[in-house]
């Protein structure tokens, strides 16, 4: 595998592939799953739906990476904005509706942009419902970050 | 002629392409309307206005439908595949886009081959692309936010998602994010890293920093850093050097946006409404005489 080839394996229990499981996270008799990187959380959201829960999401190029865990927090006033990676959601304080969603690159963000804006927290669709692709997957963590922070 | 590549998020939105223009709060193309506030449609819209203000003709727009699943991407990397030759544009931009490395490979390949290559600038997925494909050396503008750059500067992060956490994003470490993209090749000839503060750079470090109007509001509404970079095309396709029209479109927006007299909830329609006034005056006083910030130590 290319390490310009972005790809991602989850790892579960029974056989494993030598040409995909990377070394550094072989752990015994794994079976692997390679998928496009980019679709991480709609693959993810299958496997749920089906019971399945990866031991290990990594990408292939680089498997000693982990999703950014860190959030950026600033507070307008009325307004809260969380980023996560290169997501950020903005909250109403007082209403609870999402008034603005930026960042990202991946063609599903206008569409959670268009499908989250304008609606409470409460009743807004997840990110990780709709959306398939790892900025959705940022937009997932922000959005529960802020549902975190803006809760009563 | 300048050229814009991306997507909109309407699931069965057809691949169509052709002159674009505005209308209220709609982007129309051939006969199409789109909302302005969402994705490429708010680059296009921006770059619409800009050409106004110049007196220029209007943008070309290739538009498919795309929600994420990335079908629509792959019809219109297969179409400016193999349709590269049948168009001349001296720009082009690209956008919202699923990153699909190869794919990407093929159609830079593809528009670059034709007898007279356009320059070509790269936001949002197709930038992400353009890193992985390891082909981010034969752009010549790069817009990245921070969170971004700080990707281009991971040599090994696939996505920004996966930027290590080392590798911070504060605007204070943009220098060092920047050289550090350019060591690995990761970067365009040029980069306009937008953020608090706007730094146009290459490879030997940073040209210009833009700080004024700061309009901190700005940084929650979807769409303004799209803006910047529809009106960054528009520029350099009127003939201006890259770091002064990068120069030039980040005090643009900023002024766009002050006078949009923003809220945090504010959509970026408001402020594409305000960039024909804001070029218009930053070009009116000359884009030498653009506001820089002191450069970070």
């Amino acid at each position: 595998m290319s390490s310009r080839t972005p790809a991602g394996a989850h790892l579960g229990r029974g056989a494993h592939d030598p040409d995909v499981l990377p070394p550094e996270v072989r752990t015994g008799c794994d079976l692997v799953i390679e998928f496009p990187l980019m679709e991480e959380l709609k693959v993810l959201k299958i496997l749920e739906d089906s019971g399945v829960i990866p031991e290990a999401v990594v990408p292939v190029s680089s498997p000693l990476l982990k999703p950014v865990d860190l959030y950026a927090i600033t507070d307008f006033g009325d307004y809260l904005m969380v980023r996560a990676a290169n997501m950020k959601i903005t909250v109403d304080k007082n209403t609870l509706v999402i008034v603005n969603i930026s960042g990202g690159g991946c063609p599903d963000v206008p569409y959670l942009a268009h499908e989250m804006t304008g609606k409470r927290l409460d009743e807004a669709p997840c990110p990780k419902d709709i959306g398939h692709t790892l900025c959705a997957y940022a937009l997932q963590l922000a959005y529960e970050e802020v549902g975190k922070r803006c809760s009563p | 002629m300048l050229a814009i590549v991306g997507t909109v998020p309407i699931r069965d939105f057809p691949l169509t392409h052709g002159p674009l223009s505005v209308s209220g709060p709609w982007l129309e193309i051939r006969g199409n309307r789109v909302d302005i506030n969402r994705g490429t449609p708010a680059l296009m819209a921006a770059a619409v206005a800009a050409s106004q203000a110049l007196g220029k003709e209007s943008p070309y727009g290739f538009l498919v439908g795309d929600i994420g699943h990335g079908r629509g991407s792959r019809e219109l990397y297969h179409f400016l595949t193999e349709h590269a030759a049948d168009h001349s544009f001296s720009v082009m931009t690209f956008h919202y886009l699923q990153p699909i490395a190869h794919w990407n490979e093929k159609v830079i390949n593809a528009v670059l081959s034709v007898h007279r290559p356009p320059m070509l600038i790269a936001d949002a997925g197709f930038m992400y692309a353009a890193k992985m494909s390891g082909h981010a050396q034969r752009f010549d503008l790069f817009t990245p936010d921070m969170g971004e750059l700080a990707f281009l500067a991971d040599e090994n992060a696939p996505h920004p998602f996966y930027t290590r956490g080392f590798i911070l994003h504060e605007s204070n470490r943009a220098p060092e994010l920047i050289a550090r993209a350019y060591a690995h090749g990761n970067a365009a000839r040029y980069l306009l890293v937008k953020g608090a503060m706007d730094y146009v750079a290459d490879r030997s470090g940073i040209l210009e920093a833009v700080s004024e109007p700061s309009v901190p509001v700005l940084e929650p509404i979807g769409g303004t850093g799209d803006t910047v970079t529809g009106i960054v095309s528009v520029l350099i396709e009127a003939g201006y050097a890259v770091p002064e029209a990068a120069a030039a479109a980040a005090m643009a927006n900023r002024l766009a946006g002050r006078y949009a007299q923003p809220t945090p909830a504010t959509q970026v329609m408001d402020i594409i409404k305000q960039i024909s006034r804001a070029l218009g005056e930053v070009l009116g006083l000359g884009v030498s005489k653009v506001t820089h910030a002191p450069l970070p130590q």
